[in-house]
């Protein structure tokens, strides 16, 4: 049988075709075909979610998902959502709350904390942790990337 | 391009999305051994990235019309076998007619794990350590296995037989699952004790039962990462039936589970540690599902 498949899906509003091996991941794609390097690649077995995708509007983890499954649907990655401003307050309060030191979980806390605030809109810390817990990041110890996210929730509400 | 060469995880393999069973069952029996159900793939994937597995066919069944669909006549809730884990702990239904199930999806896994991953594809992976197939089992579930001939129907104690051991047969599908729905009287209890939120858990507790006055009945006790396989605690449930809801109770539930459980030593600790969580959690969930 054919190990390559054709697919066609929208990244980050563009339209692509393309031929790939079946066994390419969403994440790999994006990166070594779509080159947007944005989305990371930590454990390759969704434990980490540094590389965290959204496919449909949902955050996925792009190591556990075939390429070839997102044919015909809406990808966007960290580069998408960044260009379109849709997560610049995101992305300015991790920055003042240094909430990004070496930045290889950061897309993917941006992707998480993004879904969170669009599901709840006041989520206590508690919550906050929860919904990230998905998402290791090594260096901040968390606490500021949850003062972030909660600063944004609050900015939102107005 | 360089970097094109370096992006190789799994081993090469056919993929098919199929769009109706008689498909499935055509790429089933072609194949045989080397051909893979593909649902959520939150389990399937990563053994695939680390080559745990090579099959030869990806069987993509994410496109199958009407196994996603959760509903309830007022005494059977049925959840299909693609209704993601991010549906199910939504669902309205689950809430009212299963609130056992309510209670365990939010420690299902991570958000993005629980927008992919699928009821039926939990259940038919049949983790010892993971949530669902202990709950279905706690709730007396029965599971409804389609084959090219017809369908038949297995209650959950015969479906889980031993270590990610399942009734299925080769080329069988799990379309989906009946629970009982929950009876006036009834309580619920579920707790368990992960390093991490939304991790597999080191052991965990699933209850439900009812207190008549002051004692116990119809209990079934429940637990996950204690075993081999998901594990229905049939003598510290019947230790409970019929008995008042006292320290004594308690404590002869806690001692029957040395003939429920056997939990396997892994890189949480020792067997005995996971026997001692499993009696802590058993006092815990029983003090809550009375109060
Ligand atoms: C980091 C991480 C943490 C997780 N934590 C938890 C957790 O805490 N608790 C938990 O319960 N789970 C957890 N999971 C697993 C997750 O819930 C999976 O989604 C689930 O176990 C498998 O469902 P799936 O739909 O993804 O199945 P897949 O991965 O697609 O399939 C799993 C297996 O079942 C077979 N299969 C799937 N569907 C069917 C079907 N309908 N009929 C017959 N065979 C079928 C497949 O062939 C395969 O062998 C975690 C996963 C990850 C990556
Ligand atoms: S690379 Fe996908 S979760 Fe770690
Ligand atoms: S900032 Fe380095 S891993 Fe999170």
């Amino acid at each position: 049988m054919d190990q390559n498949v054709d697919i066609t899906m929208k990244v980050n509003g563009q339209q692509v075709s393309r031929r790939i091996p079946a066994r390419t991941n969403l994440v790999d794609f994006v990166r070594y075909d779509m080159e947007l390097t944005g989305s990371h690649v930590g454990c390759e077995h969704g434990v980490c979610g540094a590389c965290t995708i959204r496919v449909n509007g949902e955050i996925v983890r792009g190591c556990l998902m075939l390429a070839a499954q997102a044919e015909g649907s809406e990808v966007e990655t960290i580069e998408g959502l960044s260009d379109a401003g849709e997560i610049a307050d995101l992305q300015k309060a991790f920055h003042e709350r240094n909430a990004v030191q070496c930045g290889f979980c950061t897309p993917g806390m941006l992707l998480t904390a993004q879904e969170l605030l669009k599901k709840n809109d006041s989520p206590s810390r508690e919550e906050i942790r929860e919904f990230i817990s998905g998402n290791y990041c090594r260096c901040t110890g968390y606490q500021a990337i949850v003062d972030a996210i909660e600063r944004v929730a609050e900015e939102r509400r107005g | 391009m360089v970097l094109r060469e370096i992006r190789v995880k799994p081993a090469p393999f056919a993929y098919v999305r199929t769009e109706t069973l008689d498909q499935v069952f055509d790429l089933l029996d072609e194949h045989g051994d080397d051909a893979r159900i593909l649902a959520g793939g939150q389990s399937l994937m990563a053994t695939l990235n680390m080559r745990l597995s090579a099959p030869e066919v990806l069987v993509d069944i994410n496109h199958l019309d009407g196994l996603s669909d959760i509903s309830c006549d007022g005494e059977t809730l049925k959840i299909g076998a693609l209704a993601r884990h991010s549906q199910v702990l939504e669902s309205a239904d689950v809430q009212t007619y299963a609130p056992l199930i309510a209670k365990t999806m939010p420690h299902v896994a991570h958000q993005a794990i629980r927008n992919r991953g699928t009821f039926g594809g939990s259940v038919a992976f049949a983790d010892p350590a993971a949530e669902l197939p202990a709950v279905t089992r706690t709730l007396g579930a029965r599971f409804v296995l389609q084959g090219r001939n017809g369908q038949r129907t297995v209650a959950a104690d015969d479906f889980f037989q031993g270590l990610f051991e399942t009734d299925l047969k080769e080329n069988e599908l799990l379309v989906g699952a009946e629970i009982p729905v929950i009876k006036d009287g009834e309580r619920t209890a579920f707790m368990e004790l992960a390093r991490r939120h939304g991790d597999y858990a080191m052991v965990g507790i699933a209850v439900q039962g009812r207190l008549e006055g002051d004692s116990f009945a119809d209990m079934r006790v429940g637990f996950f990462g204690a075993g081999d396989q998901p594990i229905l605690a049939k003598s510290a449930s019947a230790a409970l039936n019929g008995q008042p809801n006292n320290e004594d109770t308690i404590k002869k539930a806690q001692e029957s589970l040395n003939a429920d459980l056997d939990p396997m030593p892994d890189l949480n600790g020792p067997a005995e540690m996971k026997m001692h969580l499993a009696r802590v959690l058993t006092k815990r969930a029983l003090a809550e599902l009375a109060s």
